[in-house]
């Protein structure tokens, strides 16, 4: 174990260097580009054994991953906001034919208008895909989480995206412990793919026509596996801990043991509201944190529990889903609690959208209104757009 | 940032380029010191100008990339797309109001990588735009990758050793999918890259017009060409006319840019033969 300074694309192409991927394909967005930038030098300086592919465009860097992945190959790739947009069609050749691709991701908004700053619309538009999800709040986070990861993929046969927000996390510069090389190569063990393309003894077709007959089963079969993903999870990440020292949920509770009210939201944003919540507990307001983590599969029964402890509870949401109903997070959390035996007045915020910066004031203001929420015992207002110009 | 206000600076810029320009909404502009896309903004602005083509008539579009922030600063009908796709949505906008006069501006990595499909069928077609390609050898805006025209050898951030790959000759491509108009020139030519600019937007269909330009901050410094001038020089050095070039052999022109026009004919424009199609059907019902 060291102790070294790295931005958050730093941190995530150190951790694809000691992972040592047998291919990494990918075409250069802001602000993921680093990643691969970086990790293209380790390439050049014959640190890694990786096949460096720079393709022309998102679309055949995840197609490339792909055909490496059926290869039988270790594989991941890096993107953001568009570039995950154009990867959109392959997300799902990848998450169908099981390969366990990794990809280091920036969370960046969706064109348009263009911005290069920070929400979660990117991934959240890719909920669907069959890919695991897991958004970190600080650089360490991002670079234990790709290690994570890729071990859980590679067991479950299900992909991974790793995010960090852009900018925030992927260009800031924070203290970092990091494992050795060999300590990560002993982790993450060698990669026996299930079935691969090039098992010459055993030839196999990948992705054929499947029609009315068989379509329902292979795609009930993948969710099923993904259904594990969780499971699988829980145990790599103590794994992970027993090696590091840090321990990953899927779901974190921040002070939440004798809260009434809780902020409950993901990324960067979480590790702010942690310091708004040691103030609050210092005035003696007792408010708690629940952040989200892994969005991919759904803590479902995690969530239940952890939000189920308080008398309100406001969802703070970094995309919206454009159903006229706030964020992803906030109608999915909303799904979640609907049969649990108790549950909290919940309301949304949608903020920070295209990278509109969120700051200690912001989140104190929703814990105010949250509590107000408590004194009230009812909502006067489901769904806020924080700190837009012309809405309040 | 603050815009600073045009009219609080003193400047050498004719009046008449600012008329076309954003000055106080958008300004300072995004590109660096040196940069050759200033050189071929303004030989556009003096193109479209000297042809009097209406602002109201004029409709620049755009993919993603250093050159692709042009259209923010044109005072103009002007649209920023996807990248690679500017090509696609400006076919979009020829068929809907063929009286436009359409012009597309992207870089290497935008319209021969990623765009590269939509290059190759919209020149096929030959729908009426002209298409400014601004080959400046890498993808500056991300930080000098190799790009599809990084030349053998020189370096690029995902080429430290030297590009190994053989880069895409735009005009060939352009020119085996049947572009109306096909012609080459450098920054370094400020005269006839007007001249040029102002012939495609006279020709009908697809009209394309690459200018090899000098990224100085990446490209330059990446291959040990740090400043303009010597950068703006090196292109010079390695550019030969295309009469020049017919009495070279292909050892002596290995490393050279042909300037001049490749192709210049009389073509159907694809909008006018839609139009006639919808015309003929609409008349059998």
């Amino acid at each position: 174990m060291k102790t070294i300074a790295k931005t958050g694309n730093e941190a995530m192409a150190y951790a694809m260097k000691q992972i040592n991927p047998d291919v990494v394909a990918a075409y250069p967005i802001t602000p993921a580009t680093e990643i691969v930038q970086i990790f293209s030098n380790y390439v050049a300086d014959g640190e890694v054994d990786t096949e460096f592919v720079a393709v022309e465009s998102e679309h055949s860097a995840l197609s490339a991953c792909v055909g490496a992945s059926l290869a039988g190959g270790r594989v991941m790739t890096s993107t953001a906001s568009q570039g995950l947009a154009l990867m959109h069609e392959i997300l799902y050749i990848a998450a169908g034919n099981r390969l366990p691709i990794v990809i280091a991701l920036v969370n960046r908004s969706l064109s348009a208008p263009i911005n290069i700053h920070c929400d979660h619309s990117d991934t959240m538009g890719s909920r669907e895909a069959g890919w695991m999800q897991l958004y970190c709040a600080n650089s360490q986070e991002a670079y234990d989480s790709l290690i994570i990861a890729l071990k859980v993929a590679e067991q479950t046969a299900v992909p991974a995206i790793v995010s960090t927000d852009a900018f925030i996390i992927s260009h800031a510069m924070e203290r970092l412990e990091v494992l050795e090389d060999e300590e990560v190569q002993r982790f993450i063990g060698e990669y026996k793919p299930r079935f691969s393309a090039l098992d010459l003894e055993n030839p196999k077709t990948f992705g054929p026509l499947d029609l009315q007959d068989y379509f329902f089963e292979h795609k009930r079969a993948q969710i099923d596996d993904f259904s594990k993903v969780l499971g699988t999870y829980n145990k790599v990440a103590q794994e992970y801990a027993e090696l590091s020292g840090r321990y990953y949920p899927a779901l974190e509770e921040y002070k939440t043991d004798d809260a009434d009210v809780a902020i409950f939201t993901a990324g960067s944003t979480a590790d702010t509201a942690k310091e708004v919540v040691d103030g609050l507990r210092e005035q003696g307001r007792k408010m708690g944190l629940v952040r989200m983590r892994m969005w991919r599969p759904l803590p479902v029964e995690e969530i239940k529990a952890a939000l189920g402890k308080f008398k309100a509870v406001a969802v703070m949401d970094r995309s919206d889903t454009m159903a006229d109903f706030g964020g992803p997070v906030f109608l999915e959390t909303r799904g979640i609690l609907y049969d649990a035996k108790k549950k909290p007045l919940l309301t949304d915020y949608v903020y920070g959208l295209g990278g509109r910066n969120i700051d200690i004031s912001d989140i104190l203001r929703v814990y105010d209104e949250i509590e107000q929420v408590v004194k009230q015992g009812k909502i006067d207002k489901l769904i806020t757009y924080l700190g837009v110009r012309g809405e309040e | 940032m603050t815009p600073a206000k045009a009219s609080s600076r003193k400047t050498s810029f004719s009046p008449m380029i600012h008329s076309y320009l954003r000055m106080d909404e958008r300004f300072p502009h995004v590109w660096c010191p040196g940069c050759g896309i200033g050189i071929v903004f303004g030989a556009l602005i003096h193109a479209v100008h000297e042809l009097k083509i209406p602002k109201k008539k004029l409709l620049l579009a755009s993919g993603i990339g250093c050159t692709s922030r042009m259209p923010g600063y044109l005072d103009a009908d002007t649209f920023h797309v996807l990248h690679g796709r500017a090509l696609a949505a400006a076919t979009g906008v020829k068929l809907a109001r063929p009286d436009m006069e359409v012009v597309v501006v992207g870089g290497d990595g935008d319209m021969l990588a990623i765009g590269g499909n939509h290059f190759i069928h919209t020149a096929r077609r030959n729908i009426g735009m002209t298409c400014i390609v601004l080959n400046n050898y890498n993808y500056a805006m991300t930080g000098g990758q190799q790009s599809p025209t990084t030349p053998r050898d020189m370096f690029a951030t995902t080429a430290p050793y030297g590009a190994i790959d053989d880069p895409v000759d735009a005009c060939l491509l352009a020119s085996g999918a049947g572009a109306a108009f096909v012609a080459r020139t450098t920054t370094y030519n400020f005269v006839q890259l007007k001249r040029l600019i102002k012939t495609a937007l006279s020709r009908k269909g697809f009209r394309l017009l690459e200018v090899v330009a000098q990224c100085p901050t990446i490209f330059g410094r990446l291959n040990r060409i740090p400043t303009p001038k010597d950068l703006v020089t090196w292109i010079k050095a390695h550019t030969v006319t295309l009469e020049a070039a017919k009495k070279m052999d292909a050892k002596e022109l290995e490393d050279k840019v042909v300037t001049g026009v490749f192709v210049d004919r009389e073509v159907e424009e694809y909008s006018e033969r839609y139009a006639r199609l919808v015309k003929k059907v609409r008349n059998a019902h």
